[in-house]
C-alpha cells in the first residue's frame, strides 16, 4: 500500500496527523472533538445542507462546513468559537421554528440529535411567532412511517437509497419551506434493506411501524451483538426492556456491515421473546418427561452416553463454543455431527461491498463446518442404529425426522422443546438462546465475531457452553468450561483454523479465522 | 434600447443596436449587419490568441459577480483530454433584470456567434444555452436562430468550412429561479433538481457531467464578437478614465415608479444621475425618487442621494454601497412604502429557495411572514431585531448566495429606511374585541 500523506493540524488545540482528504469534521472526530451534525454520516455521500458543522478556520473568510472541507496542513480549526456557536445557534433556531416539538409523544426523543445539539448550544427559547407548517404523516411503505412535521431536510434517507441501496424511491419534493421528503409515485420503500432510513433519520421523522409508540428510548438497555439472521454476521445492538427484546438496531463494523442492517435482520427478533421455552431440566421417568434438578439431568444424560456413539444434530445458530464442545461430545464417544441451513433468497446492499442478506439463514453455519460438522440437506443420514441422537436447538421443522427412530436414545438441548421430542427426547437440557449468553459466530467470511448477553433465560436454563461444559463433565472428559472465554481460549488452542485468537482479542469487531487469512492473502 | 422605444442620443449602442429591426433576426439580416464575421475570424485563431484578446478588452461578467471573463476562460486547460463545455447562461430571473430577453429577441444570432466562439476559445465543442422556462419568445427565436446556423454550416462538425466542430444546442429551463445559479443550472441540464452544488470543485475542474465547464451570462458572451471585430483597445474605450477596471458598454433594465422604463446601454462609468433623470425621463409629475435598487433585487437598496453620486460601473456602486450586479434597475418613489417592496422581494427568495441549507430554507421564508406581518399592520419593534439577527444568521453560511440575496434588501432597507417599519409598526392594526354584553 502506498504512504498515505499526512496532514498535521490543530482542531481546538488539540493537534492531530490524518490522512489527506480527510474532512476536518473526521479529522475532529479522531482529535476527541464531536463537531454537531445533521447531513453529514459517513456511510453516506457528503451533502453539506444542514450547515450545522460550520466551524472557524483560521485565515478563512467564511465558516467552513467542515463535512465537506478538507484538512490543510497547519490548519487552525476552532470548534467552539463565538462566531462558530453562533452560527450553529442560528441554525438550530431555524431548524426548530417548524418544527412542532412534540418531543413528549415523540419515538425518536432520548435518542434525537435535534434534542442533544439544542440542549448543548441552541437558544434556550425561540423567537419565532408565527404559524407553523404543517405536512400530514405519511406511510412510506415497508417498516417506515414519515411525520413530516419533524423532518429537518438532511437528506440521509434520500442520499441513502440513491447512492447506497441503488432504489431511488424518495425524494426532495417542493421547495423553500414547503419543502418535504417525497415518495415517487406509486413507489415504497419495499427494498430489503430500506429500514437504514429509520436510524439514518437523526429527527423522529423517520419511524419504525414496528417499533411505533412501544418503547421510549431511555427506558431500554442496549447490548452489543451480531444478528444471528444469517451468516453475513451484521454488527447489532440489541435493545431490551424488562427482559424482552424491543428492537434490534446496527451496530457500525467497517469490516462487515458498515452501518447498516436488513429488514430481514432488524425486524426478526419477536421468537427471542418466545414464551414457549423449555425452562427446567427434564428427564424421562416411567415414559413421563418430569422435571429434574440439573444435577439429576446431568447424570441422566452422562448415563445415557456411556459406552454409546453419539450423534449430534446442531444448530447452526448455535456459538463456536457451543458447537466445539458438542464436537467434542461427538468425538469421545467416536461419534460424529452435521446440520442443516436453512435457506432464504440473497438481498445484497448494492452501495457497499460484500454486504448482503445471505442466502444461509443462520448466523454460524461457516463456524459448524470449521468445528468438524457436515452440512447436509438430510442431516440426520449419519445416525447410526442404536446412536444416542443428541439434538442441539434444532426444532427439526420440515426434516423428515423418521430417521430419528433408529436412535437408541435422544438427547435435546434446546431453548424449545417441539412436539416431536416431547414423545422421543430422553432427557431435555434447557439453554439460553442468543440473546441471553455470551460467544462467538464466524461468519460466511470466517470473520470471528464476539455477542453479548442482553437480557436473562428463563427458569433454570443455562447458557449453552455452561451446560454442555458440564455434561462433558459428567461423561468424565475435563472441565473447566465456565465461561463463554474459556471455552473460546479452548477452542482456539485445539482447532487450528482458529489458532492464535483469543476471547479478549476479539473485541467487539471481531477477528478473522487463519483459513480466511491464507485465503485473502492467496 | 428597448423596444417599443427609440434609442436615446446619449445612449452607445453595441449590443442592443439592432433591436426593433425585425430583418436583424434571420440570418440573412444579421449577415447584412455583419454576423458570423467575428466567429469566422475567431476560428482562424488559437483559442489562446481570443482569450488574450477577451483579457486584454477587461471584458467582464455581466450576470451578477463581474468575474474577468478572459480569467474564466483561462482556467480551461487545453489538451487535458476531458471534453469541455460552455454554458450560456439565459436564465435571467433576477427580479427587474430583461436585458437578456431583448437580446435574444432581437439579435438571436449574436448569441449563438458569442457562444460558438466562447465554445471555440474554452476547447469546447458543445455550448448550452439554458434559458429560462417563462422565455417563450426568445427561446423560439434562438431554437429558428440555431437551426439556420446549422442549416448555412455555421455550426456542426464543420464550423464555417473550418473543418472545426462547434456544437450550440438551446435548453429550456422548468421555471426556478435558482437554476440561474451556475452549479444549480448544470444539475438541471443533466436533468437532476436544480440544487447548487458545493463548490469547491468550481466548475472550471468538474462542471457539467462532472467535465470541465464554462458559465457565461448572455450578455458577457454577445459581447465577445464585438470585441474580436473591434479590438480589445475600442473596448476599453468605454469607460472611466480613471477605472480601468469597468470596460464596455452595459445594458440596463429599467422598471418601477420612472417615466420612460425599459432597456438602455451606456458606456461604464456613466453617470447614474443622467442616466435616471436623462435618459429614463426622471420621476413621474409630481412625484421623487426615493430608493433605487441597481443591479436586480439581491443587491443592497440605495437612497436617491447615493444613487445621484454613483458612476455605473462595478467600481462605482460598489463605493456607494450596492453593487452593479445583473444592471436591472428598480426605481422606487416617495408613494410607496418601503417595507411592502421588501417584503415582496422576501417573498420571492422563500419561494424560490431550493430548500437545500437550512438558515435559506427557513430564514427566507422566516423573514417574508414577519414582514408581511409588520404590512399587515402587526408587527412589533423586537421584530425589527430578530429581521437582522436572522439576516446576520443568513448571509456568508449557506452553499449559494439566495439565503444572502434575500438578507440584503432587508438588511439595507432596515438601515436605510428604518422610518417605513416603524410608521407601519406605529400604526398598529386595532384587533377587533367583542362588545361586552350589558
Amino acid at each position: 500500500m502506498a504512504d498515505v500523506k499526512m496532514v498535521n493540524l490543530t482542531i481546538e488545540g488539540r493537534t492531530v496527523a490524518v490522512p489527506d482528504g480527510t474532512s476536518i469534521l473526521e479529522a475532529a472526530k479522531a482529535a476527541g472533538v464531536l463537531i454537531p451534525h445533521y447531513c453529514y454520516h459517513p456511510g453516506l455521500p457528503v451533502a453539506g445542507v444542514c450547515r450545522m458543522c460550520l466551524v472557524e478556520v483560521e485565515k478563512a473568510p467564511k465558516l467552513a462546513p467542515s463535512c465537506a472541507t478538507s484538512v490543510a496542513e497547519g490548519q487552525v480549526v476552532h470548534v467552539h468559537s463565538e462566531k462558530a456557536l453562533e452560527a450553529r445557534k442560528g441554525v438550530l433556531e431555524m431548524l426548530l421554528i417548524n418544527h412542532p416539538l412534540d418531543c413528549p409523544i415523540c419515538d425518536q426523543a432520548g435518542e434525537c440529535e435535534l434534542q442533544d445539539y439544542t440542549y448543548q448550544e441552541g437558544r434556550a427559547e425561540g423567537r419565532y411567532r408565527d404559524p407553523k407548517r404543517f405536512n400530514p404523516v405519511e406511510d412510506f411503505g415497508g417498516d417506515v412511517v414519515y411525520v413530516a412535521n419533524r423532518c429537518i431536510l438532511c437528506t440521509r434517507c434520500v442520499r441513502f437509497m440513491d447512492d447506497v441501496a441503488h432504489d431511488p424511491v424518495l425524494t426532495v419534493a417542493e421547495r423553500g419551506d414547503r419543502a418535504l421528503i417525497g415518495k415517487f409515485e406509486g413507489e415504497d420503500l419495499t427494498h430489503p434493506w430500506a429500514g437504514n432510513v429509520i436510524d439514518l433519520c437523526p429527527v423522529g421523522a423517520l419511524l419504525s411501524k414496528d417499533s411505533l409508540n412501544k418503547a421510549r428510548a431511555w427506558e431500554l438497555d442496549r447490548s452489543a451483538s451480531v444478528c444471528p439472521h444469517c451468516s453475513q454476521g451484521c454488527n447489532m445492538i440489541v435493545e431490551t426492556r424488562d427482559n424482552q427484546v424491543m428492537r434490534l438496531r446496527p451496530r457500525p463494523n467497517e469490516a462487515v456491515n458498515k452501518y447498516f442492517m436488513c429488514d430481514h435482520g432488524r425486524l426478526n427478533y419477536r421468537w427471542m421473546n418466545r414464551q414457549d421455552r423449555v425452562d427446567v431440566p427434564l428427564v424421562r421417568q416411567a415414559g413421563v418427561l418430569a422435571s429434574a434438578d440439573w444435577e439429576i439431568a446431568l447424570r441422566a444424560a452422562a448415563a445415557l452416553l456411556a459406552g454409546k456413539r453419539a450423534f449430534v444434530l446442531a444448530s447452526p445458530n448455535l456459538s463456536n463454543e457451543a458447537l466445539f464442545l458438542l464436537g467434542r461430545l461427538a468425538k469421545k464417544t467416536g461419534g460424529t455431527g452435521a446440520f442443516r441451513v436453512p435457506q432464504g433468497a440473497e438481498a445484497p446492499l448494492p452501495g457497499v461491498e460484500d454486504l448482503a442478506l445471505r442466502a444461509d439463514r443462520a448466523a454460524n453455519g461457516r463456524g459448524a463446518e470449521l468445528l468438524g460438522f457436515t452440512r447436509s440437506e438430510t442431516p440426520l443420514s449419519g445416525l447410526g442404529a442404536g446412536d444416542v441422537l443428541i439434538v442441539a436447538d434444532e426444532e427439526l421443522a420440515q426434516l423428515d425426522a423418521s430417521g430419528a427412530a433408529k436412535a437408541g436414545a435422544v438427547i435435546v438441548i434446546g431453548t424449545t422443546l417441539p412436539a416431536w421430542a416431547r414423545h422421543a427426547a430422553n432427557v431435555v437440557l434447557p439453554i439460553a438462546n442468543c440473546t441471553e449468553e455470551e460467544g462467538t459466530f464466524t461468519n460466511l467470511r470466517g470473520r470471528v465475531q464476539r455477542f453479548l448477553q442482553a437480557k436473562a433465560a428463563p427458569g433454570v436454563a443455562r447458557p449453552s457452553y455452561f451446560v454442555l461444559g458440564d455434561l462433558l463433565a459428567a461423561a468424565g472428559e475435563g472441565s473447566g468450561f465456565w465461561t463463554a472465554g474459556q471455552t473460546f481460549d479452548a477452542l482456539a488452542a485445539s482447532v487450528p483454523a482458529y489458532a492464535g485468537l483469543s476471547y479478549d482479542g476479539l473485541g467487539l469487531r471481531g477477528a478473522m479465522t487463519q483459513g480466511a487469512l491464507a485465503g485473502a492473502s492467496a | 434600447m428597448g423596444f417599443p422605444h427609440k434609442p436615446h442620443e446619449r445612449e452607445t449602442l453595441v449590443l442592443s443596436k439592432h433591436f426593433g429591426e425585425q430583418e436583424a433576426i434571420g440570418l440573412d439580416g444579421w449577415r447584412k449587419r455583419g454576423g458570423y464575421v467575428a466567429l469566422q475570424k475567431a476560428l482562424s485563431m488559437t483559442p489562446a490568441e481570443i482569450v488574450a484578446i477577451v483579457k486584454e478588452s477587461g471584458l467582464r461578467g455581466r450576470g451578477g459577480a463581474g468575474f474577468p471573463t478572459g480569467v474564466k476562460w483561462s482556467f480551461m486547460k487545453p489538451g487535458d483530454g476531458k471534453p469541455h463545455y460552455l454554458c450560456c447562461n439565459a436564465d435571467e430571473s433576477e427580479p427587474g433584470t430583461f436585458k437578456d430577453r431583448e437580446i435574444m429577441r432581437w439579435t438571436p444570432h449574436s448569441l449563438v456567434e458569442g457562444c460558438a466562439i466562447g465554445a471555440y476559445a474554452i476547447g469546447a465543442e458543445v455550448a448550452y444555452i439554458y434559458i429560462r422556462g417563462e422565455y417563450t419568445e426568445a427561446l423560439d427565436k434562438m431554437n429558428a436562430a440555431c437551426k439556420e446556423a446549422y442549416a448555412a454550416g455555421i455550426l456542426g462538425t464543420n464550423a464555417m468550412g473550418t473543418g472545426k466542430t462547434v456544437h450550440v444546442y438551446v435548453h429550456k429551463g422548468a421555471g426556478a429561479y435558482i437554476c440561474g445559479e451556475e452549479t444549480a443550472l448544470m444539475n438541471s441540464l443533466e436533468g437532476r433538481r436544480g440544487n447548487p452544488r458545493i463548490k469547491p470543485p468550481f466548475p472550471a475542474v468538474a462542471g457539467l457531467f462532472g467535465q470541465p465547464t464554462t458559465i457565461n451570462n448572455v450578455e458577457t458572451l454577445v459581447a465577445v464578437p464585438h470585441i474580436l471585430n473591434n479590438g480589445a483597445e475600442w473596448y476599453k474605450k468605454f469607460g472611466r478614465p480613471d477605472n480601468p477596471k469597468s470596460t464596455g458598454t452595459k445594458l440596463y433594465s429599467v422598471c418601477g415608479n420612472i417615466q420612460r422604463p425599459g432597456n438602455y446601454e451606456v458606456p461604464m462609468g456613466f453617470p447614474f444621475k443622467d442616466f435616471l433623470y436623462d435618459l429614463c425621463g426622471g420621476p413621474l409629475p409630481g412625484r421623487q425618487f426615493k430608493a433605487i435598487i441597481p443591479g436586480g433585487i439581491s443587491v443592497p437598496i440605495q437612497t436617491r442621494e447615493e444613487a445621484e453620486n454613483s458612476p455605473m460601473d462595478y467600481e462605482g456602486f460598489v463605493a456607494n454601497g450596492t453593487m452593479l450586479g445583473s444592471g436591472g434597475v428598480i426605481v422606487i418613489d416617495d408613494a410607496q412604502n418601503l417595507v411592502k417592496q421588501i417584503a415582496r422581494a422576501a417573498r420571492f427568495f422563500a419561494h424560490e429557495s431550493c430548500a437545500q441549507c437550512t438558515q435559506c430554507r427557513e430564514g427566507t421564508a422566516w423573514t417574508t411572514k414577519i414582514l408581511e406581518r409588520i404590512v399587515a399592520g402587526d408587527g412589533s419593534h423586537e421584530d425589527l431585531e430578530t429581521l437582522l439577527e436572522i439576516g446576520e444568521n443568513m448571509t456568508g453560511k449557506t452553499i449559494c448566495v439566495l439565503s444572502d440575496s434575500c438578507a440584503t434588501p432587508v438588511a439595507s432597507g432596515l438601515q436605510k429606511f428604518r422610518g417605513d417599519f416603524e410608521a407601519l409598526i406605529k400604526k398598529k392594526k386595532v384587533h377587533m374585541v367583542p362588545a361586552q354584553v350589558a
